[in-house]
């Protein structure tokens, strides 16, 4: 159930308009959320632009197979999450984007569904009866008593039959993950270093081909990466000037809008960022628990995540080549409402991208991020929980800006608690 | 229905350890109104919709809709129950291995990961045929002493195992048909499931063998069951009919790990176990083979008689001597207390109204209790004084031939189960692709599980096949608000 969104608390997705004095006037929030929804349009833009790089790689690396060719498509692959991964703050405030999401970047995934996996990964398990279906070796799978048709790889058979198939999240078929793994195979080096190290030759032709099936495995990675660019044209199309995002935004209450900008960083720092991908992992010491985990790609990962946060708050984005989107940002409204709350936030927002790029640094310098949660790994550990505070503690002050501009929850029908007896019992 | 010696004086131990009621009169007074079923089917009830009171999710109602918190959670508990959810899914793996945390799995096991079963936090199913089963385990035990395991497999079948152990066996189903007729004409085929133990691993079974079937519930609400007052589910138990309407309702007792004494139990298919946390370590135990503080065996069901399982390397930490940590164990218990009861739909909807007042008026509700008010003092507050809708009394009740398992459990005899909650079922198909009811999957569509009912709910039954076709399809859309 990793893809299941709560939404703040406090902020409930949906605000409800409530006249706030000095919170700014209406034309003011209304620019503030014009430049949330330029952002995200400017975001989603440079990840279909990487993902469009990725896929040229791939079609390069497919057309010649060697070793050159697939490590530039593995730097492709780097190039095209880094955008993605800023994106993620405009989940879970905007419901679009949340039914989207589990197609580009589920996780965690058994990849044995995909392709073939080690001895070490598949002998004791059958709960999902799908966990070595192993689709590029296999033209035919039988789950629930159906065979699966899987002779010819296409975009249907990933996105509408394989993805969750069976209701197993794990049975993840699409996506940057699933590219992730064609590009990089497993990740054997537990908590030693060292990423994975798929051969080349894993998409060799005729007799060079290793570990079989390469033709098969050279369409899967083909189509995942077409879908992926699919995927991403579309979002991007849902924030261009009439796109279907904007508009739901734009035309809906200013403060509903606002609060769809808080909520998604409040909900990305802590219950998604700080809880599900790094807290958990740091607590069972599991190097299989970290967000990219064949190509040891975590920690930039984790740092544009905590970029778009801030980036989202000032209302600021360096694109990817180089260009700045700027314009006014919920800040703004806060430094009206409560200076003092603005300094702190921001403050908070710039200690966390601090203790961000300490962990990328380690894992660019000293050892990867899944070393780092390791058993007994005193500094490794300390550097990430480091990491976790710091998102905890700008939650707090995400929860204050929320009370400075007076965001209300909606009161749904009948929800007040008992407690309110006089409401209850007549 | 069978009453094991020794459950009077059950009941009357827990009586007395049950202690004053702490509810005020005038507070007492006000419940009892709320909760008092409706006789007024022109208009849905004030808060009819919050199935789980202020806890109730308002979530996508889309695949995760059980898989959502407490809509009254505050916003600084979501990352434990982020990380709780993130130890409900997580693989365990078997010992030794490179990461201590998460190994210790089996050595004999049914699934790897709570998940497995609980798909999307969700009900399970019967395996599809040349599929082992997952979602749906055999529960083992002979007669004398009372619930005592199988001597060599133990308290459950596990099919699945560690290299190196055998697995203890497959269950095998058949089916055979069992037509019921409407008073109108319409004929519907039941299949009746008959199991096999094949491929046994370890010699034979017991020759007095007792089976029963189990398939994984769905998780929503288990905290605010366990709110609920013992006085309260005791208010409504009359163990000898003695308002003679057919209708017993016997409360099960157990022992509790936590407080080491014998309470009023309230979980599982028979009411077998008193508490979230107890009812959740005893899966991690028979299930996976992971050790808890409640459950500390790290070898999980192995038996004595399997000395090759008992020997074999367990996961525990050797600080704590259990596998699965009590840090880690708090925050699963966390998140299964906060799962969400999703909202219902179409409450004002004319058609599920009719259904409702079929329902009412068939009797259902002397089981299906509509309403309860929880606890103040619960052991969490998302789950304090919240009026809910379980449609469950949380009672023993004798179902018939039909559904009995023959298996006795505490004071639940062989043709004895626990109302099950009702909420959140008209999701089942939205959140687990299939529709397959009862306590091993066997009903296709809820009206199957309906035409299962017998014993205590025979005369209900007996109604429901004199229903016309608008009446039984309001009754199903009742039933698919919820």
């Amino acid at each position: 159930m990793k893809t299941t969104l709560r939404s703040l608390a406090l902020g409930v997705c949906l605000a409800l308009a409530v006249p706030a004095a000095g919170a700014g006037a209406a034309s003011e929030k209304r620019a503030v959320i014009d430049t949330y929804a330029d952002i995200a349009q400017a975001i989603y833009e440079d990840a279909l632009a990487g993902a469009k790089a990725l896929q040229k790689a791939v079609d390069a690396f497919l057309a010649k197979p060697g070793e050159a060719s697939l490590k530039a498509a593995r730097q492709a692959w780097l190039a095209a999450r880094e955008p993605y991964q800023t994106s993620e703050v405009y989940r879970f405030g905007n419901a679009i984007v949340d039914d989207w999401e589990g197609r580009v970047n589920a996780w965690p995934l058994d990849e044995g569904l995909i392709d073939y996996v080690d001895e070490s990964y598949g002998k004791e398990s059958d709960e999902n009866p799908l966990f070595t279906a192993n689709v590029i070796a296999n033209p035919k799978t039988v789950h629930g008593g159906e065979t699966v048709d899987a002779t010819t790889i296409t975009k249907a058979l990933l996105s509408e039959t394989l993805h969750e198939i069976g209701k197993v999240e794990a049975n993840v078929a699409t996506g940057y993950h699933a590219v992730e793994f064609l590009l990089w195979g497993q990740d054997l080096n537990g908590t030693g270093p060292g990423a994975g190290n798929r051969p080349w030759t894993d998409y060799a032709k005729g007799k060079a081909c290793t570990h079989g099936s390469c033709d098969r495995r050279g369409a899967y990675l083909k189509v995942a990466t077409d879908l992926l660019v699919d995927d991403l044209a579309w979002m991007a199309a849902q924030w261009a000037p009439k796109g279907g995002a904007r508009k739901g935004l734009v035309e809906g209450e200013e403060d509903a809008g606002l609060s769809a900008v808080l909520t998604g960083m409040g909900s990305l720092s802590y219950g998604e960022l700080a809880g599900e991908r790094m807290k958990l992992g740091l607590l069972l010491h599991d190097p299989e628990e970290e967000h990219d985990c064949f190509s040891d790609n975590t920690h930039n990962s984790h740092y544009r995540n905590v970029v778009g946060i801030r980036g989202v708050y000032l209302g600021e984005y360096v694109r990817s080549n180089g260009k700045t989107v700027k314009g006014p940002g919920v800040s703004q409204l806060v430094a009206k409402a409560d200076p003092a709350v603005n300094r702190e936030l921001r403050a908070k927002l710039d200690k966390t991208v601090a203790a961000f790029a300490a962990l990328k640094k380690r894992a660019e310098t000293v050892e990867a991020y899944d070393q780092m949660i390791g058993e007994g790994n005193v500094a490794g550990n300390a550097v990430v929980q480091a990491a976790i505070d710091a998102l905890t503690d700008q939650t707090k002050s995400i929860e204050r800006a929320v009370a400075a501009l007076r965001l209300q929850p909606i009161a749904f029908e009948g929800s007040e608690s008992l407690d309110d007896p006089a409401k209850v019992f007549k | 229905m069978s009453r094991p010696a020794g459950t009077a004086a059950a009941v009357l131990l827990a009586a007395l350890l049950l202690g004053p009621a702490a509810q005020a009169d005038d507070e007492a007074a006000r419940i009892a109104d709320v909760v008092r079923p409706t006789t007024d089917f022109s208009k849905a009830e004030p808060y009819e919709l919050n199935p789980g009171g202020a806890a109730t999710s308002f979530g996508p109602l889309n695949s995760s809709a059980f898989s959502h918190s407490s809509a009254n959670m505050p916003f600084d508990r979501e990352l434990d129950f982020k990380v709780g959810d993130g130890i409900f899914r997580k693989l365990w793996v078997s010992s030794p291995s490179s990461t201590p945390s998460s190994d210790g799995l089996g050595p004999l096991y049914n699934a790897r990961s709570c998940q497995s079963c609980h798909l999307k936090d969700g009900r399970g199913q019967p395996p599809a045929k040349g599929e082992p089963a997952v979602s749906l385990f055999l529960r083992l035990s002979v007669p004398v002493p009372a619930d005592a395991p199988e001597p060599t497999y133990g308290g459950q079948l596990q099919n699945f195992s560690i290299q190196g152990i055998p697995a203890e066996g497959e269950m095998a189903i058949a089916y055979e048909d069992v037509p019921v007729v409407f008073a109108d004409g319409e004929r519907v085929i039941l299949q009746k499931p008959l199991y096999r133990i094949v491929g046994l691993n370890y010699g034979p079974l017991h020759p007095q063998t007792m089976i029963s079937p189990r398939v994984a519930p769905p998780m929503i609400g288990m905290g605010l069951l366990e709110a609920i007052r013992d006085e309260d589910i005791l208010a409504f138990a009359d163990p000898e009919d003695r308002d003679g309407d057919g209708i017993s309702g016997r409360p099960n007792y157990g022992w509790s790990e936590d407080s080491k004494k014998t309470v009023l139990t309230r979980f599982g298919w028979k009411a077998g176990q008193p508490s979230v946390a107890q009812q959740s370590a005893y899966a991690f135990a028979g299930d996976m083979g992971i050790s808890s503080r409640l459950a500390r065996a790290g070898w999980g069901d192995c038996t004595a008689a399997q000395s090759a399982c008992r020997a074999a390397p367990d996961g525990s930490d050797p600080k704590e001597g259990v596998e699965l940590s009590d840090k880690m164990f708090d925050l699963v218990i966390f998140y299964a207390r906060n799962l969400a009861v999703p909202t219902r739909r179409n409450v004002d909807d004319p058609t599920v109204l009719t259904g409702k007042r079929v329902f009412y008026d068939a009797g259902c509700i002397g089981c299906h209790r509509p309403k309860f008010v929880t606890r103040r003092d619960s052991a969490e507050p998302e789950q304090s004084f919240q009026l809910i809708w379980p449609y469950t009394d949380l009672l023993l009740h004798d179902m018939g031939e039909g559904l009995a398992d023959g298996r006795p459990e505490g004071a639940a005899g062989g043709t004895e189960w626990r109302t099950p909650p009702l909420w959140g079922i008209g999701l089942t198909e939205t959140v687990s692709g299939h529709s397959r009811f009862l306590h091993d999957g066997r009903a296709r569509s809820l009206m199957e599980a309906v035409l299962w009912h017998g014993g205590e709910a025979e005369a209900a039954r007996q109604k429901v096949l004199k229903l016309s076709k608008q009446e039984r399809d309001a009754l199903i859309a009742f039933l698919r608000s919820m």
